[in-house]
Parts: C-alpha cells; sequence; structure tokens
C-alpha cells in the first residue's frame, strides 16, 4: 500500500476520528487499514444503519464511512437522519451500489461524497481530504503522497 | 435470456476479480443452466427486486475462497477460519454485483438490490419458464469462480414507471 501523508484536524493537529459503517466484517476492516494508512484513528464500527446512529451519537466521529446496502436501515435513511440531528456530520458513502439515483439521493439527505466499492486507497484518500478540507490538514514530511 | 442484462455482469467480475487479485481473468464457461441449482463450495445469494426481479450466486470452490479470502484481507487464512472465509465471499459478491446493478440502473432499469446472504441450501430451485438461469465460470489465479445468474425481466413495471413519469 502507498504512504500517505497523514490526514490532522486543524483545530488540534490530533487524528481523524472515524466511525465505520458496514454491514460486512471483511468491509469494515478493509476499510480501517486503509484510514489508519492515512493516520486516522478508527472509534467506532457498525453494521447496520440503526446500530450507526447510535453510536455516532455516542463517539460523534470526524467522518463516517457509510455502506449503503445494509440490513435493518439503509445508509442513506441513517445518513439522513445523523445529518437532521447533526448538520456538521461529515458522511461519506462507500458503496459498491453507485448509480446516479443513489448518489444524488445521498448527496440530498446531506452526505459529503461518495466512493465506489471497491475501493481505491488513493481515491478514498483525495475524498477524506477534500471532506476535511474545512478543518482538516496534512501533516509535513511522512512519505510521498496519493 | 436477454444478453444486455447479463454483460454488466461479466465485465463487473472481471474488472472487480482483476482488482481485487491483482492478476487478469478469464471466462472459462457461460451456460444455460436447466437443472436444479446445485451448491460447489462457499456460497453467497443477491436477490434484486422491481423491473428485473431474481437472484444471483456467487459460488467458490472452498480452496479457492480460502486464497481469495488471504489475497483480500492481506494475511494467510486458513480453511478453519469459516467466518472471514464467508465474509470474503460475500463482500466479492456484493462488489461485483453491485457494479452491475449500477452499470444497468444507469442504462434506464430500476430495481434494488438485497444485502447479499451466505447460502447453505446445497440445492436451490430449478430455472423456469420466465426465468432461466445461467451460469458463468470465471478462471482466476486463485482459483475457480462460479455465477448463476436467474433474473425476470418485468416490462409491464416498466411501463406503468414510464406513464408516472410522464
Amino acid at each position: 500500500m502507498e504512504n500517505f501523508v497523514p490526514v490532522k484536524r486543524s483545530e488540534d493537529g490530533q487524528p481523524v476520528r472515524y466511525l465505520i459503517v458496514d454491514d460486512s466484517v471483511f468491509a469494515r476492516k478493509n476499510l480501517a487499514r486503509m484510514v489508519e494508512t492515512f493516520g486516522g484513528q478508527v472509534i467506532g464500527e457498525a453494521g447496520d444503519g440503526v446500530s450507526a446512529i447510535s453510536e455516532y451519537e455516542r463517539l460523534t466521529p470526524d467522518i463516517v464511512l457509510m455502506d449503503i446496502t445494509m440490513p435493518q436501515m439503509e445508509g442513506i435513511e441513517a445518513a439522513e437522519k445523523i445529518v437532521r440531528d447533526h448538520p456538521s456530520a461529515r458522511i461519506v458513502m462507500v458503496s459498491s451500489v453507485g448509480y446516479q439515483e443513489n448518489i444524488v439521493a445521498a448527496l440530498q439527505r446531506g452526505a459529503r461524497h461518495f466512493v465506489q466499492k471497491p475501493v481505491k486507497p488513493e481515491v478514498l484518500y483525495e475524498v477524506i481530504k477534500y471532506v476535511m478540507r474545512d478543518d482538516g490538514t496534512t501533516g509535513r514530511g511522512a512519505g510521498a503522497g496519493a | 435470456m436477454r444478453m444486455d442484462l447479463i454483460q454488466p455482469f461479466i465485465n463487473s467480475a472481471d474488472a472487480v476479480l482483476a482488482q481485487a487479485l491483482q492478476s487478469p481473468i478469464s471466462i472459462e464457461n457461460l451456460s444455460m443452466d436447466e437443472e436444479a441449482y446445485r451448491r460447489k463450495g462457499v456460497a453467497a445469494e443477491v436477490g434484486l427486486t422491481g423491473e428485473i426481479e431474481g437472484r444471483i450466486i456467487f459460488d467458490v470452490d472452498l480452496g479457492t475462497a480460502v486464497q481469495l479470502a488471504s489475497r483480500l484481507a492481506g494475511i494467510a487464512v486458513s480453511e478453519t477460519d469459516e467466518d472471514l472465509v464467508r465474509e470474503a465471499v460475500c463482500e466479492l459478491a456484493n462488489q461485483i454485483i453491485g457494479n452491475a446493478v449500477t452499470t444497468l440502473n444507469d442504462q434506464g432499469f430500476h430495481f434494488h438490490v438485497r444485502p447479499p446472504a451466505f447460502l447453505t441450501a446445497e440445492q436451490g430451485s430449478k430455472s423456469s419458464e420466465d426465468t432461466e438461469a445461467l451460469v458463468m465460470g470465471f478462471r482466476t489465479a486463485s482459483g475457480n469462480v462460479f455465477m448463476n445468474v436467474a433474473l425476470r425481466y418485468h416490462r409491464r413495471r416498466a411501463v406503468e414507471r414510464a406513464a408516472v413519469a410522464g
């Protein structure tokens, strides 16, 4: 895997804190490994939309990586509920189902961005930097960029 | 079976497996399945509802599934890590089928996809007059991978949807 310049919170220089939501444990572990190479810290995981909402309330992460197709409550509905109560929430949808209607629905309901699976680390890294642009900063001298 | 419904699954399997395994793959077999479906190894099923209805089964020999899981996880996975092997097969099914569904939706076919479910039954239903099953076999560097696609296109729902849209 490539070396990425760590993305940090501009307010305190601390690692970006992630909540990863996917019904596949395998997908969650892969995303966790990826964001750790961006200098991020995974502070929580959830396997469905209902748990995602409660974990967001409990942890208030900097970024949520949210799958769309999940049991109980799908990702778009969960994103909408989170953003309704927390308008500054940064939610990035990560799904293999990336047709236009789905992407538009997710963005209209408050998601900040969309990344299609299989996830390429360099694509996710750029999206994270973009979503954190109002708050994030990249460390210096920590390896080659994407 | 309509080939315009099938081609996106072939393209998606090719792209996703090649990226996941970092090696080229080839299609070994493409045939209609007139018998009841019989599971070959570790399998995941994804259901579709809407203008296109049916199911797709992603089926991998155990040895191949273990190799796929190891490559995807980046660690050595053994046959005893059953949960990890199942998860890997479900996630690959999710990615392949999700990408194909994306293409079909962008082409104007509107339907919904359910989350992949691990398939434990040894045998499934036979194809019927309105739902034919197509079996695709792919050769990868990690072994053989199969997809069994049984779909039905609802023309009436598409017409109704077009009428509502005006």
